[in-house]
């Protein structure tokens, strides 16, 4: 699905990403933990096509396609998915509408037929009742004076709405209460599945208990500097990341 | 002998004078430059009794008098009056038999603001008789409004038809003295609509919906006249989301809206003339003056404007709020992109107690353009418990444009209560890499965030019309960013 080969990335003059290696197949989640400033949001960037960020080395294979060709929506299309650590707001586009464009964009895209309103509208319903979405949020204006949990849970609802193949899920779990947090992990996981890869970016392993990775990585300092499974995290929980040269935060 | 050449020459002097000008009246096109005599052909052209000639002429001379104001912020080469066609009867140009002869840039445009494939035909000017039985259409309106005692029809047909309504309120809104462009107007004005709403009567349909393919020939010099009698209602329509070229740079309307008693006048606004090429050649030139007088206590005028066409703007829609209890409202849409100028905003001049308005503007800027907001809200000494909102909305997109609001605010009334606000914006990296992340093109992106930016002036349109205007947004903005 996706293949990272030796990594290089700066913004300005500075190096953020100093050789990674990453390889997720279909249907894996790779959890992605490491201290603040160790290069986590960068490589979510990187992988959405994000401008700013300059790659001095290395490649990115999506599905056998070099990702770093593609261009921001071109990447969308083709399924990959950021979900942000700050959602943005959009003044004035009830959260409905902004669905509505963004499915018919990437469907038209794939060569699809564009859903028309009451067929969509059936369908969102559907995705939005598990994630505690009521018609009244889906016709506020997109994350404007959503509270923390209200914009995960409508980053998560386009998650499920959108389907991508790989999703990136970036400190997910920021912000997020615990009650909160079950609910959004709920939906996560319900999109787990054979086709879809998922990498799950967290500085704390609290997330990783409701969504559980089958690997888990930490980068430190703009490399990974240790591969392994869902126990990993735990151990981390235990240390910290003071091992690894970084300072516990 | 000397006597009777003398007698010759006089009758002769009376025949030039009765026809009032030595022109070929059966020319269809006014001779070069604006005279006394261009005034006097456009009149007889137009059929009119005496009594209008005279007003006409009043203001051709009080005209003269007159200097082009320069307090807009635009900039244009000086326009030589006197080098322009104040009369041209429609042309009779070969029209296009199908759509396959219409340059496909305009059908695209017309394909992305989804109209209906028969309208494309009349917007591109294909006859279209044959296919499309517009006349009986038309015909059952007409039946339906004179049922309730509606009238609407040309300016002109008015003047014959109805004299003593035109004599009343023409230019009792606008008088001939008013500016500038609003006396060149009343000396040449050709086309117009006229309404009458009588007493009690709620127009029974959004005026001009309908009809926009039909009296779609905008006029250079255009004048309306909209009466609402007592407790009457009406939602009228002006202008088209089709890009519209007109060979005539110089454009100067007037509109005018009288209220009574508790009546209500609703007017919308599209306007998307051509705004000049890449470089900023060419282009309308759009001066317009429009006013309400909400006349009558409990009146209500609200006017809603998207302006994304003309290479210039300079247009005020505005409303004196005479009667008590009386309400003036304005929501606008500007979108400035290439090198287009618009200098734009509203005037609420309150009179009567308890008057209270409403003015919400969205200027979106792009490309190399200059939208400014200009407008004044104005409380009279004996205006008591005046309220005012304001709100000033302004987008930037990309870095060469420009964005400015100048409100003026003059209350004689320490009681009166007025709200001012105003942003600034742009549209930010991080909102377009977000949509686009989840799919959306650049230029998709942008028309959603800017449709978000002007929902509340969106949601003043009729719903078709809503519709429309929303593309038109997009379609405004096309290559203005990246």
């Amino acid at each position: 699905m996706l293949e990272v080969k030796n990594l290089h990335v700066t913004v300005g003059d500075k190096e953020i990403l100093r050789g990674i290696d990453l390889k997720i197949d279909a249907g894996e989640v790779h959890a992605i933990m490491g201290p603040n400033g160790s290069g986590k949001s960068t490589l979510s960037y990187i992988l959405s096509g994000r401008d700013g960020y300059e790659v001095t080395e290395g490649s990115i294979t999506f599905k056998g396609q070099d990702l770093l060709a593609m261009s921001i929506d071109e990447r969308a299309n083709a399924g990959v998915f950021l979900a942000f650590q700050y959602p943005i707001e959009i003044p004035g586009v009830t959260t409905m509408n902004f669905l509505k464009t963004a499915l018919n964009a990437q469907r038209k895209a794939r060569g699809e037929e564009e859903l028309d309103a009451v067929r969509f509208l059936k369908l969102v319903r559907s995705k939005a009742k598990p994630l505690n979405i009521s018609d009244d949020m889906l016709k506020r204006a997109l994350n404007v004076g959503f509270s923390g949990g209200e914009k995960k849970r409508a980053e998560t609802l386009q998650m499920s709405l959108l389907e991508p193949q790989l999703a990136i899920l970036d400190e997910t779990d920021s912000g997020l209460d615990i009650d909160a947090l079950k609910v959004v992990a709920d939906g996560v996981n319900a999109l787990r599945s054979p086709e879809r890869s998922m990498i799950v970016i967290t500085h704390y392993q609290r997330l990783l208990d409701y969504i559980v990775p089958d690997v888990v990585h930490v980068l430190s300092g703009g490399r990974i500097v240790k591969t392994g499974g869902k126990e990993l995290a735990q151990e981390l929980e235990q240390t910290g990341y003071a091992e690894f040269g970084a300072d516990a935060a | 002998m000397v006597a009777i050449r003398e007698t010759v020459q006089t009758v002769g002097e009376v025949e030039k004078y009765k026809y009032g000008f030595s022109t070929d009246i059966e020319s269809d096109k006014a001779p070069l430059g604006l005279t006394e005599d261009t005034v006097r052909f456009i009149s007889a052209k137009k059929n009119e009794p005496e009594w209008m000639l005279e007003w006409r002429l009043e203001a051709y001379r009080r005209w003269l008098t007159m200097e082009e104001p320069t307090w807009a912020k635009v900039e244009y080469p000086k326009i030589d009056f006197q080098d322009a066609y104040y009369y041209a009867a429609p042309k009779q140009t070969v029209a296009p038999k199908s759509l396959d002869e219409i340059d496909p840039k305009l059908l695209e445009t017309y394909k992305k603001l989804g109209i209906p494939l028969i309208e494309q035909q009349m917007l591109a000017g294909i006859a279209v008789d044959a296919v499309f039985d517009s006349v009986s259409v038309v015909t059952t309106f007409k039946e339906k409004l004179k049922e309730v005692g509606v009238i609407f029809c040309p300016l002109s047909e008015a003047v014959r038809d109805h004299p003593d309504l035109v004599r009343k309120y023409l230019g009792s809104v606008v008088p001939t003295s008013d500016n500038f462009y609003a006396t060149l107007n009343a000396a040449v004005f050709s086309e117009g609509s006229f309404v009458y709403i009588p007493e009690g009567v709620r127009c029974p349909m959004e005026l001009s919906t309908y009809f926009r393919i039909n009296e779609r020939q905008t006029g250079q010099f255009e004048r309306t006249l909209i009466i609402a009698d007592k407790g009457s209602y009406v939602s009228y329509l002006e202008g088209c989301t089709a890009p519209q070229r007109d060979e005539n740079q110089l454009h100067a309307a007037v509109v005018e809206l009288v209220a009574h008693d508790d009546a209500e006048i609703k007017y919308s606004t599209v306007q998307n003339w051509y705004p000049g090429d890449e470089d900023g050649k060419g282009g309308i030139y759009n001066f317009v003056t429009k006013r309400g007088d909400c006349r009558g206590v409990n009146s209500k005028i609200s006017w809603t404007q998207v302006e994304t066409g003309s290479a210039i703007t300079w247009k005020y829609p505005s409303c004196i709020l005479r009667g008590d209890n009386s309400r003036g409202e304005f929501y606008s849409i500007a979108i400035s992109n290439g090198h287009q100028q618009v200098d734009s905003g509203t005037k609420m001049i309150h009179l009567g107690k308890n008057t209270s308005s409403r003015i919400i503007s969205k200027g979106i800027s792009a490309g190399k353009s200059s939208n400014t907001y200009r407008g004044l809200v104005g409380v009279h000494r004996k205006a008591e418990n005046v309220r005012n909102f304001t709100q000033c909305d302004s987008l930037l997109i990309g870095s060469h444009c420009s964005a400015h609001t100048v409100p003026y605010i003059e209350s004689k009334n320490p009681g009166a209560i007025l709200e001012h606000e105003a942003t600034t914006s742009k549209i930010s990296d991080e909102q377009l890499f977000y949509c686009r992340q989840r799919g959306m093109d650049e230029e998709e992106a942008v028309a959603l965030i800017v449709n978000g930016f002007c929902r509340d002036v969106l949601q003043q349109l009729p719903m078709e019309f809503a519709v429309e205007a929303q593309k038109l947004v997009g379609i405004s903005l096309e290559g203005s960013v990246g």
